[in-house]
């Protein structure tokens, strides 16, 4: 088998971080690939809820949207979409919600609305969606996000969705648990417990600190002890790249309409 | 509750500066309406949805938005939706306003114009910029326990246009799946206009099935494959590949224009549309 790639680290990784029986908000791309490995390897119960109202799905391939048909029928149940942020979200009834975004500040705030100032705007970006909700309620968060000093930065362009605010002392004025983990392409960052800063706690085995440093556009804190990530296991990287190649195969089917000719 | 050709209920019904609602979350999105709005030219449109998704790049990119409702705007597991950027970066072809808000913020005012009431209030927007960039993000303070709320102004669009599975002979519309907000933004609106993919003598048994009753519908009209390249569950699958596709199609300008030309403007009707893609024989 070849050696595993920074993406199929970060998806091991965040895979590693849900329990069986967990109840988990999840969001497309990296995050529905590390949640359905996760179901396919050491937590076959999970709960997997996508914000399209598909509630316990276990699809055989990774939606491209977050509302394939493959979500509903694979799913416990569907219910509509502004049950699923209401009873499920803001009621309470989510322990663990992941998020992506184009920007990370230190204090695990994030940014997916606009590069530049919000009414001329250098880059537009899809924008909230679930996320802003899913930081305030989710029982704890992990987000993942590819490093960059372009994504790693000292100072947002637009907060689309609160972590720690500023910091130790700030009230989050939210009842969700708050980000956990940041999940990158060289490791691991973890928010301190008293600053909330987010500090470096983990390696993957072919990374650095120095490359982490660099990586990241503020003064990179690191804690006393920084964790090597146990390489993927030939199962876990068995199992991912089945689960992408079937989805590859699925994604490029052609589709017919079964509307008879006039 | 006439049935109406989709040419006649768009005509009828959807005037220039309108607020219109097209929803379906990914599932049921109403391509052949969105379709025939760009046919018919309707211009200053106040668009409404919670994905804008292919559907509303295609109307941006064609001139005929002003101002724009949503949540979130990109392609689902593709990127960006290039003629939403282009608008907003370049005011291409025209500028765009948004009015911009969080899927559970827009929910909520989709909920509170399906009630009638004039706001949604929901625990959201919490320590974030949006409710800066919105005006039209507010608070409230619970009258019983004084905690404060994000309130949103409720969503009463002039016309919503949805695409369901099927309606029986007297107009009433049942539709299943991955059902998003389309319920709220039906009981929403002041007028409703539903595409089918087929009319039937019964509709199937349907205890907790979303079922919209035909006193509530407008004009309810056939267009089999009027989600495409959205999908109809139980009628056919999303076409992953297409949304895939329109990235290096809605890129570039002329290549955008070049395509809605060829398959909508010079297309008479859906089914023409269809046959234009190669879905179906004309």
């Amino acid at each position: 088998m070849t050696p595993a790639t920074r993406d199929e680290w970060m998806t091991v990784a965040a895979a590693r971080m849900l329990w069986d029986r967990c109840v988990c908000f999840v969001g497309i791309g990296l995050p529905s690939a590390a949640c359905n490995l996760a179901r396919l390897t050491h937590a076959p119960d999970i709960v997997l809820i996508y914000e399209s109202g598909t509630i316990g799905t276990r699809p055989d391939v990774l939606p491209l949207s977050i509302g394939d048909g493959e979500l509903a029928e694979t799913a416990a149940f569907v219910v509509p979409l502004p049950e699923v942020f209401a009873h499920y979200l803001q009621g309470g009834r989510v322990d663990v919600g992941f998020l992506g975004a184009a920007q990370v500040d230190r204090f695990a705030n994030l940014n997916s609305t606009v590069i530049g100032p919000y009414e001329s705007p250098v880059t537009r970006l899809p924008g909230a969606g679930g996320a802003p909700e899913i930081a305030a309620h989710a029982g704890r968060t992990f987000v993942m996000l590819k490093s960059s000093k372009r994504s790693f930065v000292d100072q947002l362009d637009f907060r689309t969705s609160a972590g720690y605010g500023s910091g130790a002392g700030t009230n989050r004025g939210a009842r969700g648990g708050g980000p956990r983990a940041v999940i990158t392409d060289f490791g691991i960052l973890t928010p301190h417990p008293v600053t909330h800063e987010l500090h470096l706690s983990a390696l993957f085995a072919d990374a650095t600190v120095d490359e982490a440093r660099a990586a990241v556009g503020w003064p990179l804190a690191v804690t006393d002890t920084v964790e090597q990530v146990p390489p993927p296991t030939d199962h876990e990287l068995h199992t991912l790249r089945a689960l992408h190649a079937r989805t590859r195969q699925a994604h490029a089917k052609s589709v017919v309409l079964p509307i008879p000719r006039d | 509750m006439p049935f109406l050709s989709l040419h006649d209920a768009i005509e009828a019904h959807v005037a220039d500066g309108a607020s219109v609602a097209l929803e379906g979350f990914t599932h049921l999105i109403p391509f052949a309406a969105g379709h025939e709005l760009v046919r018919q030219g309707r211009r200053d449109l106040h668009l409404i949805r919670m994905t804008p998704d292919l559907v509303y790049d295609q109307l941006i990119g064609m001139g005929c938005a002003r101002r724009l409702t949503f949540s979130w705007g990109g392609n689902p597991g593709v990127g960006s939706l290039h003629r939403l950027r282009d608008a907003v970066e370049h005011q291409w072809p025209r500028p765009l306003e948004l009015d911009e808000h969080s899927h559970a913020g827009m929910a909520a005012a989709f909920c509170a114009g399906a009630a009638r009431l004039p706001f949604g209030t929901l625990r959201g927007y919490i320590d974030n910029d949006l409710e800066h960039a919105n005006p039209r993000v507010r608070r409230v303070d619970c009258p019983f326990t004084g905690e404060r709320l994000a309130a949103v102004p409720a969503l009463n669009p002039d016309v919503t246009i949805l695409h369901a599975q099927r309606a029986d002979r007297a107009g009433n519309v049942a539709l299943h799946g991955i059902v998003g907000a389309q319920r709220e933004a039906a009981m929403a609106a002041r007028r409703l206009i539903v595409t089918v993919e087929e009319v039937v003598d019964a509709l199937p048994p349907a205890m907790n099935a979303i079922v919209l009753p035909h006193w509530i519908i407008t004009a309810v009209v056939l267009c089999p494959g009027g989600a495409y390249p959205s999908y109809a569950h139980g009628f056919y699958a999303r076409d992953n590949a297409f949304y895939q596709r329109w990235d290096a199609i809605a890129r570039d300008r002329a290549t955008f224009a070049d395509w809605m030309q060829r398959h909508v403007l010079d297309t008479p009707d859906h089914a023409a549309f269809l046959a234009s893609i190669e879905k179906r024989a004309a």
